[in-house]
């Protein structure tokens, strides 16, 4: 889903190819070989028929097999070399196709890392991904195979033509004047084919969609017994593509044939005033067969020109997409004369960061998301000295991430700062920053690869020791023993391996390593088993000890024993203090509090307690 | 899957002819319009070969009698020799010919591909829709639509694109050869003599690249989930500041991805380059034999022209043939997981099925059930209670509880075995009811609903699609969802899932309700259906519903004490087992869960009551 159904038309002067050139740059002496040795391999293409032309006349209008030997050498040795230039030349074409896609993918990866959040807010991870994973590869495509077959069949068509006019003039004029009525033929047809295929594209991706539906609907499909209108509403989005599919062959079968019946009326063009050429013995018959055979092969590469461009234009789109990215500037960035002294996210200058206390402090600081319209934060001050444990509590959606957002500088404020130990955030780097900062999803994320690799993510060079303390503080080490592997253990794609408490404790270990500074917890809400339950209390308790952190919080422990509680509703903050302050307030707080011991209570009778 | 032969597709063929109904005939008629294509684009060159030999030339056309009959018809060689336009007329109308035969050809193999597709589409999402809800739960949701959509096209391409050209390569290699016969048999033999190493050649290539290309998906495959996971983690990512390992990472892989394509295409171009040395030392051959034999007068300079030109057509079939027979081994790959969906049994109803009135009393009569068969799981046990026509009942129960379970044996979801007790519904055993009408007339509102990519009057509608738009309306606002339809800008056209259009999960809940209440069935099951809705909201569906419901029997699932309490009769379910059972006053009176409950929820309750 998102944007990719709706496909836009985009039209840049030379196909948006422009944009590409920079990627390509550094490679141009290499793309000018591969087309001057794609060019050679067609010039000896076009030359196998003077073999031919050369037997005929020579053996047997001449009836003697005299240069035989010579000629089988000569051919063996055309074969040869073609094949020597064939290799040669693909090869480098389908290398620089790859070279290229990986460079384009590369760029695209390394730019994502520095956007800001309000882009991945915007845009959804398919969308990203599809832009990263698919165009770059249709790009690439289209830099080489697509400019190669362009050159290839231009010169093929050009040495054809040549060789042509050089043999007999006239004869040549007959089927150079056939040239422009074929061109425009395949243009039609190309176009009218160009709008199907978005079609056929489009109607697929419903295809898909049902099927999506009709599999993760089951169970309220199957109580509403409406299988029967599910089916029939599919069979209508079939029908539709068979429909359109079956127009789209239509034409897709006239271009060919008509190409092919052009060919046909050349062929018998070619035999009518050249035979009457032959006759009056102006011709030789070897000729008039060189002419009949170039006759047949001349609409292959006009065909081919044809279909290539088409492809230009229809990888527009991709290019245009592509590019965009790549200029999207982040919402959030580094002064110069910060990257001056720290280094940025790829090349930071360690040397020179100083180390992190922990104090963070919010002084007037005045916040609208990029995308919105309203303020959430107006005027907001708090002093969080470093070792504090703040806890930020509301119902779902209130708006509790926003403050966790503007510590970890995702996002910065429209007005006011953010202070980390005394100074402006933005006076220093964001690796810095983020280096410094251990950070603890609610729905926990693990990247594919090992338990160690998954671990060490926070600090890579951790021991396997340490690593076995971490576990074992957040009594995660059952979970490594558990598995044939330990630390080696596999925990698959985003960790599908694990349980959701077992992905849980693993991430609270992992922020343990990392030793932050501050440290972010955005608690989980999920019930899960109480054994599974009481370990994550355990860790989050050991996790926050000692440092500055800021607890998005759901477990009444949690809460009660904060130093700060902030309660969020509808986006804003709208009191702070400890426990027994806002208790005393009896107001919102109090209600969400009573609210949540009552579940917890309800919880309790249930397990049996 | 169970045994084989009580299977409906036992073997991979049967089911492609299954799905081959209907297209059967287009595939037959574009290969019979291939044939014809490559018949006449044969023919050319025999008409070229007379026209240069014997009409400009002057050696004895070497044709059958029964051809030089219609020569001398049209005027003898003499006329044709000053009328060459008509030879060339005839060029062009076969040309025509084999133009309008390939069209044909294109249309007809383009009608049976799409055919095929719709049927197997068809098929396999008919067949989905009416596997058993424990069939589905099973199997992972992304294999299953794999299956349907990337299979059905590797069939697709199977039949389609290979099986009709191996036809056809086959009729062309045949044909081809045929007409080489013709002209001259010793060069045919040395031409034929490179049909097995070419072939021998291709295929061997083909197995060899197949698993190259394997490993390039994966590697792509690799790529692509570092890809997926730095950016749905990239919270993780930068919370950690790890964007040059991040970057790294994808860099290092990409670098391995793009090295096996590298060796991928100087593999693919080793190949298709020798080969081309292959070929063309099949035209050397050719062209030097037949030199050698026009020179010693066994071979006309026509023929010449002809074989060096039927030889062409050879190539190219054979060629083909190898990556042909290397595609047929995927395609099977792919038939035998369609084949997985297509043999899994469907949902059955008995044979004597019966359709009796639904208004009846519902009776659990010693249920007792667990997913796996065994004792040891058990879900519910030992399960007994009636709920009369026409009342309401409560269902209190925590996680785990077995209410859902009980919900979903009510309905047919899960069958219950013969031996684990009975429900029954006005005295009919439900194994006995017919499961479409049963959940005709059984309404349940699920906790969880799923609203499909319609708008919203559509999606309240679904089940009923006699419904008229103030019927929409009036269900809505029941079920308290009209205010907030309204208050999207398309209201009851919006389209569910369009952007900048959340549904929140109240909202949801309460689309359902409505979904239900325009069907007026005579059984009403609410499972958990308020949970996301406030206090306030959830008291003001239930003063609703009580007045436009009064005759149904109504089954309500919830956690509030308040949702339940005005029911005729509350069961409190913990673990598998009744453990409470009574009207509110009644259970209030025991000192159990009920109670327990009740008094938690006391400061909401005093709220409500005031």
């Amino acid at each position: 889903m998102g944007g990719e159904n709706n496909e836009e038309k985009v039209s840049m002067p030379f196909f948006g190819l422009p944009r590409i050139y920079p990627f390509i740059r550094k490679y141009r002496l290499r793309i000018v070989l591969m087309v001057i040795l794609g060019a050679l391999t067609v010039l000896v293409d076009a030359a196998y028929p003077l073999f031919n032309r050369y037997a005929l006349n020579r053996y047997v209008g001449g009836k003697t097999l005299d240069t035989l030997p010579y000629f089988i050498l000569v051919y063996i040795a055309v074969l040869l070399t073609q094949m020597v230039l064939n290799i040669v030349s693909t090869t480098m074409c389908g290398t620089q196709e790859m070279i290229v896609n990986r460079d384009l993918r590369n760029a695209a990866f390394e730019h994502l890392q520095t956007l800001s959040f309000s882009y991945y807010n915007q845009n959804s991870v398919g969308y990203i991904h599809s832009r990263v994973m698919s165009d770059t590869g249709l790009i690439g495509e289209i830099v080489s195979w697509g400019m190669m077959s362009l050159v290839w069949n231009s010169a093929y068509l050009i040495s054809i033509l040549v060789i042509m006019l050089a043999i007999d003039l006239r004869l040549a004029g007959y089927i150079i004047l056939l040239l422009p009525v074929a061109a425009v033929f395949l243009t039609y047809f190309q176009r009218r084919l160009l709008v199907y295929n978005r079609k056929i594209r489009e109607i697929n991706s419903r295809i898909t969609g049902d099927f999506n539906e009709g599999i993760t609907g089951d169970r309220t499909i199957k109580v509403l017994n409406i299988e029967e209108k599910m089916r029939r509403d599919f069979e209508t989005d079939t029908v539709d593509m068979k429909k359109t599919s079956v127009r789209a062959s239509h034409y897709s079968a006239l271009l060919i044939s008509s190409m092919t019946m052009m060919s046909s009326l050349v062929l018998a063009l070619v035999l009518w005033k050249g035979g009457s050429l032959t006759e009056e013995k102006l011709m030789q018959i070897g000729t008039l067969s060189v002419f009949l055979t170039y006759a047949l092969e001349m609409l292959e590469p006009i065909s081919e020109i044809i279909e290539t461009l088409s492809h230009f234009v229809s990888i527009q789109v991709n290019i245009e997409r592509l590019t965009r990215l790549l200029a999207e500037k982040p919402d959030v960035f580094d002064t110069p004369e910060v990257v001056a002294k720290y280094g940025d996210s790829f090349r930071p200058k360690r040397e020179n960061w100083e180390e992190l206390h922990g104090d963070v402090e919010f002084r007037d600081v005045s916040f609208r998301y990029p995308d919105g319209e309203e303020l959430v934060l107006s005027h907001f001050n708090l002093k969080v000295p470093a070792g504090t444990n703040v806890a930020i509590v509301g119902e779902t959606g209130a708006g509790k991430s926003t403050l966790v957002n503007l510590v970890c500088r995702f996002f910065e404020p429209t007005e006011g700062a953010v202070l980390i130990d005394g100074r402006d955030a933005r006076e220093r780097s964001q690796l810095w920053l983020h280096s410094n900062i251990g950070y603890v999803l609610q729905t926990p994320h693990l990247f594919s690869g090992t338990i160690r690799d998954n671990l060490r993510y926070g600090r890579p060079e951790a021991t396997d020791g340490e690593i076995m303390d971490a576990l074992r503080i957040v009594s995660a080490d059952g979970i490594v023993e558990r598995m044939d592997k330990g630390l080696d253990s596999e925990v698959g794609e985003g960790g599908e391996l694990l349980s959701t408490g077992e992905k849980q404790l693993l991430s609270f270990a992992r922020a343990i390593l990392a030793d932050p500074r501050i440290l972010v917890l955005d608690e989980a809400t999920s019930s899960i088993d109480t054994v599974t339950e009481k370990a994550i209390q355990n860790a989050i308790a050991t996790v926050i000890a000692g440092r500055t952190s800021f607890v998005i919080a759901h477990r009444l422990s949690t809460i009660v024993g904060a130093d700060v509680i902030l309660v969020v509703r509808d986006g804003k903050i709208i009191g702070s203090g400890t426990h027994e302050k806002l208790m005393a307030e009896k107001g919102y707080y109090y209600e969400l509090y009573t609210k949540q011991f009552e579940e917890l209570a309800i919880r309790k009778v249930w397990a049996g307690e | 899957m169970k045994k084989d032969s009580n299977t409906r597709f036992p073997d991979r063929s049967g089911m492609i002819w299954y799905f081959m109904k209907g297209s059967v005939r287009y595939f037959l008629a574009a290969i019979l319009f291939a044939a014809l294509v490559s018949f006449l684009d044969m023919v050319s060159p025999k008409i070229i070969t007379f026209t240069v030999d014997s009409v400009i030339g002057d050696d004895a056309p070497a044709v059958s009698p029964f051809i030089l009959s219609w020569i001398e018809r049209a005027g003898g060689v003499g006329y044709l020799k000053t009328h060459l336009l008509l030879l060339a007329l005839l060029i062009a109308a076969i040309g025509v010919g084999a133009a309008l035969f390939r069209y044909l050809f294109r249309v007809n193999n383009a009608r049976g591909a799409e055919t095929l597709v719709e049927r197997m589409r068809n098929t396999l999402f008919g067949h989905i829709m009416y596997l058993p809800y424990t069939w589905l739960g099973e199997n992972s949701t992304g294999d299953i639509i794999q299956r349907c959509t990337s299979d059905v096209q590797t069939v697709r391409r199977f039949v389609a694109e290979q099986l009709t050209s191996l036809v056809r390569t086959v009729v062309l290699i045949v044909m081809a050869l045929g007409f080489m016969l013709s002209v001259d048999r010793r060069v045919t033999l040395a031409s034929a003599a490179f049909i097995p190493v070419v072939m021998g050649y291709s295929l061997f290539f083909h197995m060899k690249i197949g698993g190259e290309f394997k490993k390039a998906d994966e590697e792509e495959g690799v790529l692509s989930t570092i890809a997926q996971e730095n950016l749905t983690g990239v919270r993780v990512v930068r919370a950690f500041g790890r964007e040059i390992y991040e970057r790294d990472r994808f860099e290092k892989q990409n670098d391995r991805y793009t090295g096996v394509w590298v060796r991928l295409i100087r593999l693919m171009s080793m190949f298709w380059s020798s080969g081309d040395v292959v070929t063309g030392l099949q035209v050397l051959t050719v062209i030097s034999l037949s030199a050698s034999y026009c020179v010693h007068g066994t071979m006309t300079a026509g023929e010449f022209i002809a074989m060096v030109a039927y030889n062409q057509m050879l190539i190219w079939p054979v060629r083909r043939l190898g990556r042909v027979i290397s595609e047929m081994s995927k395609a099977g790959v792919a038939v035998d997981r369609l084949r997985y969906i297509m043999n899994a049994e469907k949902e059955k109803d008995p044979e004597d099925a019966v359709e009796p009135p639904l208004d009846g009393d519902i009776v659990f009569d010693h249920v007792s059930f667990s997913y796996d068969g065994k004792e040891t799981g058990e879900v519910l046990h030992d399960v007994s209670f009636t709920i009369p026509s026409g009342s309401t009942i409560g269902i209190l129960g925590g996680t785990g509880s077995g209410k859902s379970t009980l919900l979903y044996l009510l309905l047919r979801l899960y069958e219950l075995p013969p031996e684990n007790g009975h429900i029954t519904i006005g005295g009919t055993d439900i194994r006995r009811i017919r499961a479409g009408y049963l959940r005709e007339n059984l309404g349940i509102v699920l906790q969880e609903p799923f609203l499909f990519s319609k708008t919203l009057s559509e999606n309240i509608a679904i089940a009923s699609p006699a419904a008229q738009e103030d019927a929409v309306r009036y269900a809505a606002r029941i079920a308290q969802v009209d205010d907030a339809i309204e208050s999207f800008t398309k209201g009851y056209d919006t389209f569910v899932g369009e952007r900048g259009v959340t549904l929140s999960g109240g909202q949801k809940q309460r689309t359902a309700i409505a979904q239900m209440l325009i069907r007026k069935p005579p059984v009403m099951i609410f499972d958990d259906s308020l949970s996301a809705v406030d206090a306030d909201t959830d008291r003001r569906i239930r003063t609703s519903l009580r007045e436009s419901i009064a005759s149904s029997t109504v089954i309500l699932v919830a956690h509030r004490i308040t949702t339940l309490m005005s029911a005729d009769k509350i069961i409190v379910l913990d673990r598998g087992r009744i453990a409470e059972e009574g009207t509110h006053n009644e259970l209030i009176e025991k000192d159990g869960i009920y109670r327990t409950i009740f008094e938690l929820q006391k400061a909401g309750l005093a709220e409500e009551v005031s």
